[in-house]
C-alpha cells in the first residue's frame, strides 16, 4: 500500500474522530475522541517527516492537557446536570456558517496551493531534534524565553483562580 | 522507504484540506455546544488544525521554522487550557453549572 493511500485513510479517520468530538453527547466521550484525534494528527506528522513534533504532540496534548480536562470533568461531577440541546435554528445556522467558512477557504486556496505541484527540495533531517533544537536556541531564543514567562504567568494565574475564596480574603 | 517518504509531497494538498476541515469542525462545535468544557476542547481542536497546517507548509518549503512555531502554539495552548479550566472551576463554584447560557450576568 502506498503512502498516499495510508495518508488518505489516516486523514479521513482524523476528520471522523474530530466530528465525534463535536457530536457526542457525553463530555467524557468527547475527551476520549479528542485524544484519538490527537493520536491521528501525530500519525499525520510522522507521515510528513516531523517525528519529534509527533512525539511532543502525544506527550503534551494527549498526555498532559487531555488528562487535565479529564481531571476537571471528574471533579465537577456533571452526571446530574444534562447539557441542554441547542435549538434546531442555532444548529442549522452554525452548520451553514461552518460550511460556508470551509468553502470560502477552499476556494481561496484552490488557485494557489492546491494546484501547484512544485515542492522545495526535500531535506530528510528537518523534523529531527537536532535541527529543531538548533533553530529554537539560536534564531528563536527570544520567543522561547518569552514563552517561559507566559508559562509562569499562566501557572500563577491558575493557582490564584482555582483557590477557595476564603483563602484569598485571608 | 526514504524515497517514498519524499513522494508524499504529491498529496500535501490533502493535508491542507484535512487541516481546514478540522478547523471548521472546531468552529462548528464552538457555535453549537453549550457545555463550556467541550467548548475549550473545540478550541484545542482548532489550535491543532493550525499546527497541522504549519507542519504541512514546513514540509512544503523544506524548512524547519514552521515546526518551531508549532512548539510555541503548544505552549500557548497549554497555558490557555490551564487558565481556562481554572476559570471554569470558579464559574462552577458560583453557578453550580458549566452551561454557558447561564453566564450572562454582564448582560443584565
Amino acid at each position: 500500500m502506498s503512502l498516499q493511500i495510508i495518508s488518505i485513510i489516516l486523514g479521513s479517520l482524523t476528520i471522523a474522530s474530530a466530528l465525534m468530538v463535536v457530536l457526542s453527547k457525553h463530555p467524557i466521550r468527547s475527551v476520549i475522541f479528542l485524544v484519538v484525534t490527537f493520536f491521528f494528527i501525530s500519525s499525520l506528522y510522522i507521515l510528513m517527516n516531523a517525528q519529534f513534533l509527533a512525539i511532543v504532540n502525544i506527550i503534551v496534548y494527549a498526555g498532559a492537557i487531555m488528562v487535565l480536562f479529564l481531571f476537571v470533568l471528574m471533579l465537577l461531577n456533571l452526571n446530574k446536570t444534562a447539557e441542554p440541546e441547542s435549538s434546531l435554528m442555532v444548529k442549522l445556522s452554525s452548520l451553514i456558517a461552518a460550511g460556508g467558512l470551509f468553502l470560502v477557504i477552499i476556494a481561496a486556496l484552490k488557485d494557489s496551493i492546491l494546484l501547484s505541484k512544485t515542492y522545495a527540495p526535500q531535506n530528510e533531517a528537518i523534523g529531527t531534534v537536532q535541527s529543531l533544537g538548533n533553530l529554537l536556541f539560536s534564531k528563536y531564543v527570544v520567543p522561547f524565553e518569552v514563552s517561559s514567562i507566559l508559562f509562569i504567568a499562566a501557572m500563577v494565574g491558575a493557582v490564584l483562580l482555582a483557590k477557595r475564596e476564603k483563602q484569598i480574603i485571608d | 522507504m526514504t524515497a517514498d517518504v519524499n513522494n508524499i509531497g504529491t498529496s500535501l494538498d490533502f493535508f491542507v484540506i484535512v487541516a481546514i476541515a478540522l478547523f471548521v469542525i472546531g468552529a462548528f462545535g464552538v457555535l453549537t455546544r453549550k457545555n463550556m468544557i467541550v467548548l475549550l476542547m473545540c478550541i484545542e481542536l482548532m489550535l491543532n488544525s493550525v499546527n497541522l497546517l504549519l507542519v504541512t507548509f514546513s514540509k512544503y518549503h523544506g524548512a524547519a521554522d514552521a515546526q518551531v512555531f508549532v512548539f510555541f502554539i503548544v505552549v500557548v495552548a497549554a497555558a490557555e487550557a490551564t487558565v481556562g479550566l481554572s476559570i471554569l472551576i470558579m464559574a462552577y463554584r458560583n453557578r453550580k453549572s458549566i452551561d454557558i447560557e447561564l453566564f450572562n450576568k454582564l448582560k443584565d
